[in-house]
């Protein structure tokens, strides 16, 4: 159903939380994706020109790199991008066949392959580029939060996260309820002041990324290249002798 | 009605069966399920209950579905039936194949062991092939290991008795401050990330030293983007401002390393800068009141500085007043330093405050009792929380050896060697300093074995492996005066010494798992010009190559015998003890790999292949008394073979009852228990284990039970080297072994008994001014060296790649990203596309390493990014060193032979507006071996789902 | 955005079709439209002709055209749904007019060519919609889009509809005349729409996209993937703004100022001649429309290219 559900209080939103103070762009959340999906409920996420040039496939994660500010107080930064679950999720209010819609009692967004005619409406209504299109097959894909595995009794309780929350080595992606303040996902976003993506399209991303720590800015200014001190050496070392060293 | 929501299948389930195994997408050794459905992989996800990984995998590790099955995968053996080069090939039977082999290496060994040339790559089962070629008895052994980071192995191995490379790792619970250098992404792959989560969550802090900043320097709370190969300077700086302000940790130094031992001073003599030793060989220290005693005396009062007079007359000083004198000097200070280092004197002055002050002020205390090896109780354990990791910024210089012995001398200094929140031994080291007996191959001779191991650990000129005229037995001159710490033996210069002859010329090249005639060549024109060199009767200069890939490599095409091999789901493995284990600083490991699915072609894994081989050259250790063939397969000699009596590849579940650890009987269930315990086995040691090893009496005694070492001694820290300085004593004319004259001066002054610094030997020999960058790699997270490209993802990822250089310096030059340059070196020029960046050493160019690809190779059509656009820097690094009065060395470390790839230095210019957009060199394009499948256009890979 | 040939396509034809019989209803029913039965019955065929081959281009930009049914579902939010449910109901009023003609039932005939004109504006509005309500498309979130498509529909049909007359004899000059003003407020609307998107301000900044505006300007670095991929191919073309800008103006001058020129002209001029010019207004108008519909896409950003280049 392409109209949004209804928020009512308390309204769970599952979503991701990914820390890019963290984040080392190992790219493992965007393959374990591809390999748990490709043969997941969306299944398969094609790959074009697999072994030529001009190759490209349907991923669900993309891991990309930036630059931000200059000299010593710049950053490199990675940054993973995946769908937002966002709650004024456009791309499901354009779709005119259902096929895409947003969960009331999780906040997921997904498609129903079964019923995409493939128009791309949401592609071009969704800011983020988070809607991968299936040319192949001709219907649309997307993250889906991994909802065959959340809920998957198949999977050890622990396990049952979303793919590349399990697999990111360094722990920088957190998944679990956004619409709870209590829950550790929404501790983490409070205390570390994380933030959605382009809020001024006021999509409504549940996703939060945090922000990158401040760090000590070093020195600035023209490095002091006073001349060497001659050290003295002897009375040092006389200090470094009277210490008295038992074992 | 349209509106409805779908019913979604929440539980599907993951397969039809699951198996454990161990992840080799690279040798990070991580534990793996295996999902399969269908008799195909449906997922491979991270085992939780594994300690190295613990449940998390990597951007390569989650795509192994394709490599797996990627169509460059090798199908049958290969008979060359062309020139070497052309790529024709016939498909041949195993039985024939290895009938060939047979045939040219019993020849070999029948005449000339030496002749063969037997060198392995990325693999993991040295202790196999290292024991097999001496069981050939060829001295001409060795792994990638000289090309990788021998300098880090070295450095430490002599110095601590650890290292950093997979062999130590900081204490990532509680240290406080982690100093890591040059670390782009390391053998430790997902130990390191999980330990830098870790560290994150605790807000520790966190600075990379690295010219370049991503990756792990991305995430750094600090990044120092020192100018390469200047790091030695810069620790060495670290160490004159700790002097300086008198923060070192005098107790630890007294306690744990040779500070208070006593150098002889006598210059010019032949004892000079040997340790006074009593009449049993033990080191003297200067004791308060009792004057030379043994240094290991239990309640020794050692003196640290001060010049005093032994009985016999001999003057000796300790060794910390030797390290005091030369680091206290004004060439050490952080003003005399920074311009070369391109780090702020301020800077470096803060960095030692900030480390001294966590090492000092910040310290913790362990409510931990223990004992030390004198038999006295600590209550506690106190630590220096401040941790140190290095890797190959500081090992792929000619440098690097010093770089990273200067850097475990800052640790010393700060007492920060295995302590809580320090840098920790990992499992099976600390070892003794160095480690174990010389190396063999001293000698050889037709059909008989050598005994004793190949690569290890000289202890001065003695047991070098030259000749009389001290010209090398190593066909790679390793262990020579050219190397004499070569431990890990120098690969990349096989093949340049054996096309000049020099020594020696060989008869067969036997390669496993090195793409040679790529990118694990310093140069590779030149390996392909020397593979296809024919003298002039018309045979090679090389005549045999034996190769064993497990895909179509670059190099495959220059081979004369293809062998094959498995994928790292097909094949059963060792993670052996006796190599490279996966322990931990949490006690020993290791683990195996088992068949998860069946191959599905006619490949055969390389081990059981050369035990074949083994029994067929009816080598003893393979061979029956009556001749025939000892181990069925390489499972069967994994659970069954005997190094040592009770010493075998694994060390877990040994005894006939499994219920040994480290020395048993062979236990004909081994690798079922193995299976059954996720396909690993650990040893967790007890919590009073845990720090200061190196004197930990319950450690030492423990280790020494299940054979990781050979005695209970403590393990004295060795700031200064007594090996070096014999090796030194050598090149200045004392003893009967020493170096050639044209050497002379070189050993003289490389072998120096302290950590030095000197400007790399390439960047010495010749005048840069033409060349004014630095120019080095980094590893891709995402792809391991050349496996990355067949791989159907992970080629998206990454499939070309660009020139970093820094904005302002490409702006200078009027360039913008993806403008085509010439980069030229001394060697050579290459061509490539440009991107500015801010966070990169202003001097400093660098690109990803191994994304190039030669056109053809791995079954991607001609015209992929990695042959058009991608590029490799090798082809503008040389093998050599700029010739020298008439003769050239290895471009590397002269005490190690490590491959010094960091070292070079380039020139950018932007191309002409009409040159074509295409890298060069492009060699001509590969044709692929026979009986390899077209490459699909489209891959809609999936298990279990949809038809 | 990537011109999508079919959509182009559908848009131009499918809107002068609807233009047209927005006209045919609208004149008919006041009974401006000379010539016998078989002349309307023509124009109306002619209208859903073009109609009808807009709507099937616009099938094949579908990856599952066989559900295209599908579409007509999720009127209560979709635009894209409330345009394929008032292109099929626009069906029933124009068809059932032909049939009363046919049936020689006059004055229902006027009634429902009027309801089909009613419907045809309203179908050409929720086309123009579609476009209107993608807010991360700052060129097509814009409140001149929907009068833009709504006045070069009526433009391009009223051209039509003064050809088609003139053609058979009748006098072309109503819808001559509409061609006239429609051409001219559609070159007034472009002008400053034009001025409008060249000065307007970037939805969103690549600082703003991933949060590190807090750190200073963001540049891209790496690329997720070294190749492009769909969301670039169909989001990140770009025409080069040289090349933009002559296009306007060929647009401006040649597909539309001329053509209503031509239309002023054959106000004055009668007979054959007439015809010429205004099959000539004609011809250039659909030319400049396709050219103006390609130029939507090709001048129009998209928020995720900032993901990638940065701007
Ligand atoms: N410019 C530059 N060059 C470098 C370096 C650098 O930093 N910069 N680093 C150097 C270092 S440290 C190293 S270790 C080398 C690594 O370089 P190489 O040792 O060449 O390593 P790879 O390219 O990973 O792989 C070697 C071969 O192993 C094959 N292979 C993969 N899996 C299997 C298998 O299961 N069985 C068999 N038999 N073969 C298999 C691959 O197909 C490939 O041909 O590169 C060196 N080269
Ligand atoms: N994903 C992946 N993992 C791998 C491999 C792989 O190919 N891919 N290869 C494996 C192998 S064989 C090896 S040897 C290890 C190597 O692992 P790393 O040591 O991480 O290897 P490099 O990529 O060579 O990283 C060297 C780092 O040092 C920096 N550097 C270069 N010169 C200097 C210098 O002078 N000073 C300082 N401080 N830094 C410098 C470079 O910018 C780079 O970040 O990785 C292993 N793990
Ligand atoms: S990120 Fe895009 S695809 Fe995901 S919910 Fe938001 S608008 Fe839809
Ligand atoms: S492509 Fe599919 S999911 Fe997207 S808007 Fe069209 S019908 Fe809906
Ligand atoms: S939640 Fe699942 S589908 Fe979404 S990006 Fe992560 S792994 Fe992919
Ligand atoms: S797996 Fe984790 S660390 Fe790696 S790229 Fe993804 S979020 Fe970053
Ligand atoms: S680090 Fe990655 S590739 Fe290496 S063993 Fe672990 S999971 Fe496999
Ligand atoms: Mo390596």
């Amino acid at each position: 159903m392409t109209c949004l559900p209804e928020l009512v209080p308390g309204q769970k939103k599952l979503g991701l939380v990914i820390d890019l103070d963290t984040c080392v762009g190992c790219q493992s959340c965007a393959t374990n994706c591809k390999e748990w999906n490709t043969s997941g409920m969306s299944a398969p996420l094609p790959d074009f020109n697999a072994y030529s040039a001009g190759a490209e496939g349907v991923w669900f994660n993309r891991v990309h790199s930036y630059e931000a500010g200059e000299g010593a107080a710049g950053k490199t930064v990675h940054f993973p991008r995946s769908c937002l679950h966002c709650e004024n999720a456009a791309c499901v209010t354009v779709c005119p066949t259902g096929a895409s819609y947003k969960r009331a009692e999780d906040g997921i967004v997904l498609v129903d392959a079964d019923k995409c005619i493939g128009c791309q409406l949401c592609a071009w209504a969704c800011a983020y580029g988070a809607r991968e299109f299936d040319e192949d097959e001709g219907v649309m894909k997307k993250c889906t939060l991994c909802v065959d595995r959340i809920y998957n009794e198949n999977i050890p309780e622990a396990q049952r996260q979303p793919a590349c929350v399990n697999s990111c080595p360094t722990g920088a992606r957190h998944f679990g309820d956004l619409g709870d303040p209590e829950s550790d996902v929404s501790k983490l976003v409070a205390a570390r002041g994380g933030f959605e993506l382009m809020p001024e399209m006021d999509y409504k991303p549940v996703n939060r990324y945090l922000p990158p720590r401040k760090h000590v800015v070093p020195e600035q200014g023209k490095p002091v290249e006073d001349a060497p001190t001659p050290m003295d050496i002897k009375s040092s070392l006389l200090r470094f002798m009277d210490k008295v060293l038992t074992r | 009605m349209p509106g409805a929501e779908p019913k979604i299948d929440y539980s599907p389930s993951l397969g039809d069966e699951v198996k454990t195994t161990t992840c080799y997408m690279c040798a990070c050794r991580c534990g793996i399920k295996v999902h399969l459905k269908d008799g195909k992989v449906r997922y491979i996800e991270g085992n939780p209950d594994h300690p190295v990984n613990k449940g998390v995998l990597c951007g390569k590790g989650s795509a192994g579905i394709m490599t797996q099955y990627a169509p460059a995968r090798l199908r049958a053996p290969l008979l060359r039936v062309g020139d070497r080069g052309a790529g024709e090939f016939k498909e041949i039977s195993w039985a024939e194949a290895l009938d060939i082999a047979t045939g040219w290496l019993s020849k070999v060994r029948a005449e000339d062991p030496r002749k063969l040339a037997f060198f392995t790559g990325r693999d993991q089962s040295q202790s196999l092939t290292g024991f097999w070629a001496a069981q050939f008895g060829t001295p001409n052994f060795a792994a990638h290991g000289g090309f990788c980071s021998v300098n880090m192995a070295a450095g430490g191995l002599y110095t601590i008795g650890g290292s950093f490379w997979e062999f130590g790792e900081p204490d990532w619970e509680l240290c406080k401050y982690l100093l890591m250098f040059g670390v782009a992404e390391d053998h430790d792959s997902n130990p390191i990330k999980i330990g830098i989560g870790k560290m994150k969550a605790r807000n520790a802090k966190f600075v990379s030293v690295n010219p370049v900043r991503t990756g792990y320097s991305a995430v750094a709370d600090e990044w120092v983007g020192i100018r390469p190969g200047t790091d030695g300077l810069f620790a060495l700086a670290l160490v004159h401002e700790l002097l300086r302000t008198e923060n070192v940790d005098t107790a630890f130094l007294a306690r744990y390393t040779n500070a208070p031992w006593l150098v002889i001073r006598n210059p010019g003599g032949a004892d000079d800068g040997l340790f006074a030793r009593d009449p049993d060989g033990k080191p003297l220290a200067w004791d308060r009141a009792r004057g030379a005693i043994p240094a290991a005396t239990p309640d020794l009062s050692a003196v640290l500085a001060g010049d005093y007079v032994l009985p016999d007359g001999r003057t000796v000083v300790p060794v910390f007043q030797l390290l005091a004198e030369r680091y206290m000097a004004p060439e050490y200070a952080p003003e005399a330093v920074a311009k070369q280092t391109g780090v702020p004197a301020v800077r470096i002055k803060r960095i030692a405050a900030e480390i001294a002050d966590v090492a000092f002020n910040q310290a913790i205390t362990l409510n931990q009792p223990w004992t030390d090896v004198y038999g006295r109780e600590h209550a506690t354990m106190v630590g220096r929380p401040v941790a140190f990791h290095a890797m190959r910024g500081i090992s792929a210089h000619s440098n690097g050896f010093h770089s990273c012995r200067a850097l475990h001398l800052v640790q010393m200094l700060l007492g920060a060697v295995d302590t809580p929140g320090s840098w920790r031994y990992k499992s099976p080291f600390p070892r003794p300093i160095p480690p174990g007996p010389p190396p063999a191959g001293k000698t050889s001779a037709p059909n008989t074995p050598i005994a004793g191991n190949l690569l290890a650990f000289p202890q001065g000129p003695d047991d070098l492996l030259v000749n009389e005229d001290g010209s090398p037995i190593r066909i790679d001159k390793a262990f020579s005066w050219e190397a004499p710490l070569g431990l890990h033996g120098m690969m990349h210069t096989v093949i340049a010494n054996a096309g000049a002859e020099d020594p020696y010329s060989i008869d067969t090249l036997f390669m496993f798992m090195a793409n040679m005639a790529w990118n694990s060549a310093m140069n590779p024109g030149e390996v392909i010009r020397i593979l296809t060199e024919k003298k002039a009767d018309g045979e090679y200069r090389i005549p045999h190559v034996i190769y064993s890939d497990a895909y179509f490599s670059e190099t495959v095409p220059y081979a004369d015998l293809i062998l094959p091999d498995t994928t790292y789901l097909e094949r059963w493995d060792a993670i052996s003890i006796l190599d490279r284990p996966i322990g931990s600083a949490h006690g020993p490991g290791d683990s195996i790999r088992q068949p998860v699915i069946e191959p599905d072609r006619d490949v055969r894994a390389f081990q059981t292949v050369l035990i074949e081989l083994g029994a067929r050259l009816g080598l003893p250790a393979f061979t029956k008394p009556d001749g025939t063939p000892r181990f069925k397969d390489y499972a069967d000699y994994i659970a069954n073979h005997e190094r040592t009596p009770g010493v075998g590849p694994l060390a877990g579940f040994r005894g006939v009852d499994g219920d040994k650890k480290g020395v048993g009987e062979p236990n004909p269930n081994q690798l079922q228990r193995y299976i059954e315990n996720g396909c690993f086995w650990q040893h967790k040691i007890p919590a009073e284990q845990s720090y200061f090893k190196h004197a930990n009496a319950a450690y030492l005694k423990d280790s020494k039970a299940m054979g990781l070492i050979p005695n209970e001694n403590q393990i004295v820290m060795q700031i200064w080297s007594e090996p070096l300085q014999k090796f030194r004593l050598a090149a200045q004319g004392h003893g009967p072994k020493q170096p050639p004259e044209h050497l002379r001066a070189r050993v003289e002054k490389y072998c120096d008994p302290l950590p030095i610094w000197y400007t790399p030997l390439e960047q010495q020999m010749h005048d840069t001014t033409g060349f004014p960058l630095s120019a080095i790699t980094q590893r891709p997270m995402h792809m391991y060296h050349s496996w990355g490209s067949m791989n159907a993802w992970l080629r998206q990822i990454t499939g070309s790649n660009k020139l970093y250089l820094a904005r302002e310096r490409g702006e200078a030059q009027g360039l913008v990203d993806d403008d085509w340059v010439w980069v030229t070196s001394r060697n050579g020029k290459l061509k490539c596309q440009v991107k500015l960046m801010e966070g990169v050493n202003p001097d400093t160019v660098w690109t990803w390493n191994a994304i190039g690809k030669r056109a053809g190779a791995w079954m991607l059509t001609p015209d992929s990014p990695e042959a058009t656009k991608g590029f490799l820097l090798n082809h503008v690094i040389s093998e050599w060193l700029p010739a020298q009065e008439g003769f050239r060395s290895a471009n590397a470390d002269p005490v190690t032979g490590q491959a010094a790839w960091y070292d070079l230095r380039v020139d950018v210019q932007k191309c002409a507006a009409d040159e074509i957009p295409l890298t060069e060199p492009h060699m001509a394009t590969l044709t692929p071996p026979p009986g390899l499948p077209a490459a699909p256009d489209m891959l809609r890979y999936t298990v279990g789902v949809k038809p | 955005m990537k011109p999508a040939g079919s959509i182009v396509f559908f848009t131009v034809a499918s809107g002068a079709g609807y233009g047209l019989l927005f006209w045919l209803g609208l004149l008919g029913a006041g009974g401006l439209i000379g010539g016998d039965g078989i002349f309307v019955l023509t124009v109306l065929a002619l209208a859903l002709v073009l109609i009808t081959a807009g709507l099937c281009a616009s099938l094949t930009h579908l990856g599952n055209p066989q559900r295209a049914w599908r579409a007509l579902s999720q009127w209560r939010s979709s635009w894209l749904s409330r345009e394929g449910v008032a292109a099929v109901i626009t069906y029933i009023p124009a068809i059932g007019s032909g049939l009363c003609v046919l049936g020689g039932a006059y004055g229902w005939a006027v009634l429902l060519a009027f309801v089909a004109a009613l419907c045809s504006l309203a179908t050409v509005y929720c086309t123009s919609m579609i476009y209107a309500s993608l807010k991360p498309i700052k060129e097509w979130a814009h409140p001149l889009v929907p009068a833009g498509y709504v006045i070069l529909s009526l433009f391009s049909g009223a051209a039509l509809l003064a050809t088609l007359m003139a053609l058979v004899g009748e006098d072309p000059s109503v819808p001559a005349l509409q061609a006239l003003v429609f051409g001219g407020l559609g070159a007034g609307l472009k002008w400053q729409y034009w001025r409008s998107i060249d000065t307007a301000r970037p939805l969103a900044t690549l600082g703003s996209a991933t949060g590190l505006d807090r750190i200073g300007t963001t540049r891209p670095l790496d690329p997720p993937h070294t190749e492009a991929n769909y969301i670039m191919r169909e989001m990140g073309f770009r025409v080069a703004r040289k090349h933009a800008l002559s296009l306007r103006k060929i647009t401006l001058w040649a597909g539309l100022a001329l053509p209503a020129l031509l239309a002023a002209c054959s106000l004055v001029i009668a007979g054959p001649l007439a015809a010429l010019l205004l099959l000539v207004a004609t011809l250039l108008a659909l030319a400049g429309l396709l050219l103006e519909r390609w130029l939507m896409f090709a001048e129009a950003t998209h928020t995720v290219t900032l993901f990638y280049r940065g701007t």
